[in-house]
């Protein structure tokens, strides 16, 4: 019976196979970014392709030099997806209508400055995209907020083929007929800073034809589409509902409350929500894990501060929209957040 | 123009000025920081550091009179927690000052101890017994490899071994 | 029969792939006799008992082989008949680590004679005189951690037992041998239970099951009803690992969490396994000390996944040739679930009483050696931990070898469930990297304690020849004190040569 004895690697538990893998968790945020970039692309033009493109080939190639740099092996920080993931998000934050500078640019400092310098994925207490995203608004103010209309029927939307969009990225040239003035217009968070500042109320704001149901016209569906990524990552495992609904809680109890109040002069709860970053930071720019608060409660208070802040920004504060401020500033309280917020372990007191 | 250099002079004079009062009267924090450095030491007073004892040795580092290096018997992991905690960089230990070893420690060969008890007198933490002109013990739970006994016997028939052997 | 509630949901957990259908489509295949059997000494957690045999001697079904010399321990027993042909130091696989331990291997006959003749085992009278029969019996916990039953039952002997838990959860991946036994010996599990709570007087006994092992609570139900006892009851858990582990148990069967650092059984819980309760019942009731346990043997590698019930000492080899042998390429054979299994690293080692499962694993079936990228701080960990630990912070802590911080985050309170390896993205070992990081704290702790202690040591000696110093000082000063000037000191000490001389001069006369 006694068979001859076979030998065996020895490594220690748990035996069973892991469940995910961070390059698929990183390819699958792209995945549920897919829409809502065809949903951008129909509205507002080619520009979102030329510019994740061009700020993709520039964080990567940014993290390269770095990781060369800081010699450490490059082959698998690369192929993690991430930097790939910050350039995406990049993208969608920025105006469809830029020179090729300010996606590269983008992405060298959301990758250079908020990630490499911080010790590489992991490490990094900003969130790299809404850095870069700062960094632009900051330095090209003017053409971080020359958007276009979208593409609507009754709305003078210009449509620039792929071609004539490459050539105005690379070579800053328009097709001869038009202006630059011509194509551009102020975002629907702009009309109602603006019409707010000048006394106007917020239902003669919304009189005007860039606005939808809810927020803007073409915004709306885009954002329709990012719920669905959303809801593809909930069902997926990527991300968990605690910083979505407690970010969009946070936006959206207190301008409705402020709304209820006073219907002329706040913006109601759902132009905050389906306008400018709202959804795209709830579900995939607060879920970023590495900058996120970890522990449950402090996922709440993380998610309900950006919502807050968001709101607070744009009603009081000098931009039109504050998604990106919100997470910065929050991400600065994470460490301190998931300090306080520690779950009681089991068996003690 | 001028009022500007005027607020920022006076800012400077002001806060450097309270700065320097508080640590003149904050002096207790010199104590503290000894403290802390001779946590870090195996504080088992081999005086292979050529200080009397590991509390003299945490001062001279306090003052900066000797360097992180000097502890044997610590090995790297003491200088790699005494660099932590002082802000410095881990060097390798002075090689110079012997290699006593805490994984290691003292057996006297007793058919050859004449029980001059010389040894006993030089363990700094009573870790030898034995009466004079008779065979001497090493209670090995309390020896710390110190390595203080090997040269007064006279007739060296102490040995360093594995603590564990 | 009284069906129970849990009161509370489980912390942390998640449901894994249950893997336990394979060994549980036939039925438990019966003892079989291998030619050699090797019996470790030590079959539990404490001290090894030590042989009562020699080598050339013949051994009997039953018969005592190595006994207990403390409470912490529990006798061992020959399988089946045979010779003695070797008393050796071998390795063996006991609760969480391949170990060396002195074996008795027994060359068996195949008569399989028995010590003597079956018959029921009288309780003692007393708590004490029943304890020690079930420690001469053998009896061990045999959920896989092989606590000795009798010393845990004592533990609880100090405080009012509330509760007894027999332990039917079975919550790891692919055992499923107390399923199989439950099916198929519900009743006498019962009766051991009964037999278990007289002997603690608990108030209460209930049994915990799985709601993945619906044939058991059926068994377990229909045995309860047949039986009729008293103050029994079953619970249904929800199959979320690691529903099974004791602490788990208590805190979803009654919301208490046994304090961190403390044993269930010092609250006034006892949990025994199910085939613990069996083996009570096979010794008082047919008076057979504990030989044999039943093993699932199961994986992609072996040709009939099943359970069998095998003699303790039964090789490996021999019982994975029982089931139809190996299929296919086998990349690692554990003991245990795959959760807390550990790997052994070949196949003559032999069944001891921790030997719940065998796992005859293929490739596709264990974690590969792959990259691990930087935690990216998701947070699963922590979500999954029953400990409400932070794992994402333990393994930053772990890494920079900060002993304080691994305190601060409660390291010791880890069970080491591998659920955080399991969800992981960035696949990092993290169980690994805790029970590293144990080892370090214990180190760091006693290197720590010895210092103080060399520390102490210094200062008493210092004292004591600082006071020794001082002793003589006054020695001094009092001498001369008494001998006043300097006249009479010189006057002294020419008395005291004359009298020298004196006694001298005596001694030569003499």
């Amino acid at each position: 019976m006694s068979a001859e004895t076979a030998r065996f690697g020895v490594k220690t538990a748990p035996h069973s196979p892991p469940k995910h893998a961070v390059p698929v968790i990183m390819r699958r945020v792209l995945y549920a970014l897919v829409p809502a970039a065809a949903c951008y692309v129909w509205f507002f033009g080619f520009g979102l392709v030329i510019n994740f493109l061009v700020c993709a080939a520039a964080s990567v190639l940014a993290e390269a030099a770095m990781l060369r740099i800081r010699g450490r092996p490059i082959q698998p920080a690369l192929g993690d997806g991430s930097a790939v993931v910050t350039a995406a998000l990049l993208a969608f934050s920025m105006p469809p209508l830029v020179p090729w500078w300010v996606p590269a640019a983008g992405g060298v400092s959301a990758i250079v400055l908020a990630k490499q310098l911080y010790g590489g994925l992991g490490k990094n207490l900003f969130n790299p995209a809404m850095v870069g995203y700062a960094i632009l608004l900051l330095s090209f103010p003017v053409e971080m907020t020359r958007w276009v209309p979208p593409r609507m029927g009754d709305i003078d939307y210009v449509h620039l083929e792929p071609l004539a969009h490459l050539a105005y990225a690379f070579t800053g040239t328009l097709p001869p007929e038009l202006g630059l003035d011509a194509m551009t217009r102020a975002t629907p968070l702009d009309l109602v800073k603006e019409g707010l500042r000048s006394g106007q109320t917020f239902t003669e704001i919304r009189a005007n034809s860039l606005f939808g149901d809810f927020g803007g016209r073409g915004w709306e569906w885009v954002g329709n589409f990012l719920i669905l990524g959303g809801l593809y990552l909930l069902s997926a495992g990527i991300i968990r509902w605690h910083i979505p609904i407690a970010m969009l809680a946070g936006l959206v109890i207190p301008s409705g409350l402020l709304f209820a109040f006073d219907p002329a002069g706040y913006a109601g709860p759902g132009f905050h929500l389906f306008s400018g970053a709202a959804l795209l930071g709830a579900f995939f720019i607060a879920t970023d894990p590495v900058s996120a608060a970890a522990t449950i409660r402090g996922r709440l208070i993380y998610g309900c501060s950006i919502g807050f802040l968001t709101f607070a920004i744009r009603t009081w504060g000098g931009y039109p929209d504050g998604v990106a401020f919100a997470v910065l500033i929050m991400n600065a309280a994470v460490p301190l957040i998931d300090r306080y917020t520690r779950p009681r372990v089991f068996g003690h007191g | 123009m001028l009022s500007g250099i005027v607020i920022l002079v006076g800012l400077a004079t002001g806060l450097s000025t309270i700065l320097v009062v508080s640590a003149r009267m904050l002096g207790k924090a010199d104590d503290s920081a000894v403290d802390a450095i001779e946590r870090l030491l195996p504080r088992i007073q081999c005086a292979q550091c050529g200080y009397a004892g590991c509390r003299p040795y945490a001062e001279a580092i306090a003052d900066g009179a000797a360097d992180i290096n000097r502890c044997p018997p610590g090995g790297v992991e003491t200088v790699r927690a005494l660099a932590g905690l002082l802000g410095r960089d881990p060097v390798p230990v002075d090689e110079s000052l012997g290699r006593a070893s805490m994984l290691k420690r003292a057996l006297i060969d007793e058919s050859v101890c004449i029980g001059c008890n010389r040894c006993a007198e030089a363990c700094p933490v009573d870790a030898i017994a034995g009466l004079p002109q008779r065979m001497h013990t090493v209670i090995a739970a309390h020896c710390t490899g110190c390595e203080l006994c090997l040269p007064p016997c006279p007739v060296d028939c102490i040995s360093m071994v594995e603590r564990n052997a | 029969m009284l069906k129970f509630t849990p009161r509370r949901r489980l912390t942390g957990g998640m449901r894994l792939p249950a893997n336990k259908t394979e060994s549980t489509a036939r039925p438990i295949h019966k003892a079989f006799i291998p030619p050699r059997l090797i019996v470790s000494t030590r079959q539990h957690r404490g001290p090894a008992a030590v042989p009562v045999v020699e080598v050339g001697q013949p051994a009997l079904r039953g018969e005592t082989i190595a006994r207990a010399n403390s409470i912490d321990a529990a006798d061992v027993h020959a399988p089946t008949s045979g010779t003695v042909v070797a008393i050796e130091a071998r390795e063996v696989p006991l609760a969480s680590a391949v170990v060396v331990e002195q074996c008795v291997v027994i060359e068996t006959d195949g008569a399989d004679r028995a010590v003597r003749e079956p018959a029921p085992v009288e309780p003692g009278a007393t708590l004490e005189a029943k304890l020690e029969q079930i420690r001469a019996a053998g009896i061990v916990g045999l959920g896989g951690a092989v606590f000795p039953a009798a010393a845990k039952l004592r533990l609880a002997s100090g405080v009012a037992c509330e509760l007894l838990i027999i332990n039917g959860a079975e919550c790891e991946p692919y055992i499923s041998c107390d399923d199989m036994l439950m099916r198929e010996s519900a009743k006498e599990i019962l009766d051991g239970a009964e037999i278990l709570r007289q002997l603690v007087d608990a108030k209460e006994c209930i049994v915990a099951i799985e709601r993945d092992k619906p044939q058991a609570i059926d068994a377990i139900t229909a045995a309860g009803e047949a039986l009729g006892i008293e103050r029994l009851s079953i619970a249904e858990l929800p199959s979320i690992y690691p529903a099974g582990g004791e602490r788990q148990l208590v805190d979803v069967l009654t919301e208490v969490e046994v304090p961190s650092g403390r044993f269930p059984g010092d609250v006034g819980f006892i949990c025994q396994n199910v085939a613990t309760a069996y083996a009570v019942h096979r010794y008082f009731r047919h008076g057979e000390p504990l030989t044999r346990r039943i093993v699932t043997v199961t994986g992609a590698g072996v040709a009939e996944p099943c359970n069998i019930e095998a003699m303790i000492g039964t090789p490996i080899a021999d019982l994975i040739a029982a089931c139809g042998g190996y299929r296919g390429e086998t990349v690692r054979l554990i003991q245990g679930g795959s959760m807390m299994g550990f790997a052994m690293g070949s196949d003559d080692l032999p069944v001891t009483k921790a030997s719940n499962c065998i796992i005859v694993a293929s490739a596709p079936e264990v974690r590969r050696d792959s990259h691990e990228w930087p935690c990216i701080r998701c947070g699963e960990c922590s979500i999954v931990c029953p400990a409400r630990l932070q794992p994402q912070d333990l393994v930053l802590a772990a890494r920079a070898s900060n002993v304080a911080m691994l305190n601060e985050l409660d390291l010791f309170d880890c069970i080491e469930c591998g659920l955080c390896d399991v969800v992981c993205p960035s696949q990092i070992l993290l169980t690994q990297s805790f029970r590293d990081a144990k080892e370090l704290v214990r180190s760091s702790d006693a290197r720590e304690a010895f210092s103080q202690q060399s520390d102490e040591r210094y200062r008493l000696r210092e004292q004591r020849r600082h006071e020794a110093a001082v002793a003589d000082e006054q020695r001094r000063d009092e001498i001369k004190r008494m001998l006043g000037s300097e006249e009479d000191r010189v006057e002294a000490i020419r008395a005291a040569v004359a009298r020298g001389r004196e006694r001298k001069g005596e001694t030569d006369v003499g």
